[in-house]
């Protein structure tokens, strides 16, 4: 099998944010700042990024915005020939702060959205006054012509304000608009009591979609992500194991995605012991599920298996508790009945609390 | 609602532009979180596109170029141009 050299990178700066969404893609174990990368080894790793053929790099977190060091980490990004995109609540960004990302080369802003008014935004947020911040700076992005895309993620507490959340993408000037629907790992698997929509709203959301697109058609483009444990058959995540992505934590542990640490066996390298080229190519973790060869049956000798590449690894270590299973969001998996059930358990479970994501106090 | 206007002036938005892909080879057009390999044909054509030229100097400017009928160049541009806009990875001056 030959090996491609990835397309985009995911930089997780930090994990500190002043949001605690309960759904967040960090790992449980947050790190602190003491652990993070320097400004001078993200540098070199941007530059030995862009030499590997990476095009496009996300700058995310945590929030990005909480390192002082983001515009001269912008700078260095675009000058080492990547497109150079801010993955970003907003909160942390000023006026003054976007002048100079700007003249750093920044090239686009994705802003995420928990909600369409502050009442439900800076509940989910677990922040308050995030949202009047957000709209802001989203305002200021508007304003200078940013290119923007507005990342709404969705779950059973918003979903139903999905048609005045589209509006308001169009309303900021959006050129895209991701509706994201949690995926369930980490955070948001403790939070799936809370989050997991119902199957009508994931019905009705298809809908919407599909009518909004068709009317916005030349005006906001839309990626959506459909929840899916309603699915028939898993998403093709990440495109294939490290077929075209790659994600390093605010530490250096270089990832086949960003869940990835929640596989127990597999160990990660760090860009301080080891080159990103020799990580991506030779490394043990991302040469576990790439191509189809490790694939069990039902994949193996299924018709999709270069259509999903047998789902999510993480789906499947979380719900069959085994890496290498069959994604069993998949209605061929003999684990399906697990998902089934889990719908059935997450919909009748009475709470209304979430569970924020911290920092944990001993950490 | 997508269809480009003979008159219409295409343009790359801000946030869209064409690279050398060192590692690959050829040309990419860079976007919002997408890459798109460009082939020969969207290479010529977003040659062309500079804000300045309209749609229809384009198609007579590749027609000449590669000596071909207007009209089948003109649905070749057409599709290829509807396939951006629609992504807003090219946007028209009217």
């Amino acid at each position: 099998m030959s090996v491609r050299p990835p397309i985009a990178m995911l930089a997780e700066l930090t994990h500190r944010c002043p949001l605690a969404c309960p759904y967040c893609s960090n790992p449980l174990e947050l790190l602190g700042k003491d652990k993070e990368l320097d400004t001078r080894t993200w540098v070199r790793v941007f530059n030995e990024a862009a030499e590997m053929g990476v095009l496009q790099l996300a700058l995310s977190g945590g929030e990005p915005a909480s390192r002082p060091d983001l515009v001269d980490l912008t700078a260095a990004a675009h000058q080492a020939g990547l497109y150079t995109n801010l993955i970003t609540s907003g909160i942390g960004l000023t006026p003054k702060r976007l002048d100079a990302l700007e003249q750093a080369g920044l090239d686009h802003v994705q802003l995420s959205l928990q909600g369409v008014n502050a009442g439900i935004a800076d509940w989910v947020g677990g922040y308050k006054g995030g949202f009047d911040r957000k709209m802001m700076i989203a305002e200021e992005l508007k304003r200078r012509g940013i290119p923007l895309t507005l990342n709404a993620v969705m779950h059973r507490q918003n979903l139903d304000d999905l048609e005045e959340t589209i509006e308001m993408a169009v309303d900021l000037g959006a050129r895209r608009l991701e509706v994201a629907c949690v995926q369930f790992h980490g955070w948001a698997q403790k939070n799936r009591h809370m989050l997991l929509p119902t199957r009508e709203q994931t019905e009705a959301a298809k809908q919407i979609v599909a009518e909004a697109e068709a009317r916005l058609r030349g005006v906001m483009a839309f990626d959506f992500v459909p929840p899916d444990y309603y699915a028939e058959y898993p998403k093709a995540c990440m495109g294939g194991w490290a077929s075209a992505g790659i994600n390093i934590s605010p530490d250096g542990k270089v990832l086949p995605c960003h869940a990835a640490e929640t596989i127990p066996h597999l160990e990660f390298d760090s860009v301080r012991d080891k080159s990103l080229k020799e990580i991506w190519f030779d490394g043990a973790a991302f040469n576990a599920y790439r191509g189809t060869d490790w694939m069990p049956d039902p994949c193996q000798s299924c018709d999709r298996k270069e259509i999903d590449f047998g789902g999510c690894r993480c789906q499947a270590m979380a719900i069959a508790g085994d890496a290498s299973a069959t994604d069993p969001v998949c209605s061929r998996s003999p684990m399906h009945g697990r998902v089934t059930d889990l719908l059935a358990d997450a919909l009748s479970e009475t709470s209304n609390e979430f569970v924020y994501r911290r920092l944990s106090r001993s950490a | 609602m997508l269809e480009i206007g003979h008159s219409d002036r295409p343009y790359l938005p801000r946030g869209v532009r064409i690279v050398e892909d060192r590692v690959r080879g050829g040309r990419i057009l860079l976007a919002p979180e997408k890459a798109v390999a460009l082939d020969a044909i969207g290479e010529a054509i977003l040659d062309r596109v500079n804000g300045e030229a309209t749609f229809g100097a384009i198609v007579k400017d590749l027609a000449d170029t590669y000596e071909a009928p207007q009209g089948q160049i003109a649905a070749d541009v057409q599709r290829f141009m509807m396939g951006l806009r629609s992504r807003i990875f090219l946007r028209v001056k009217t």
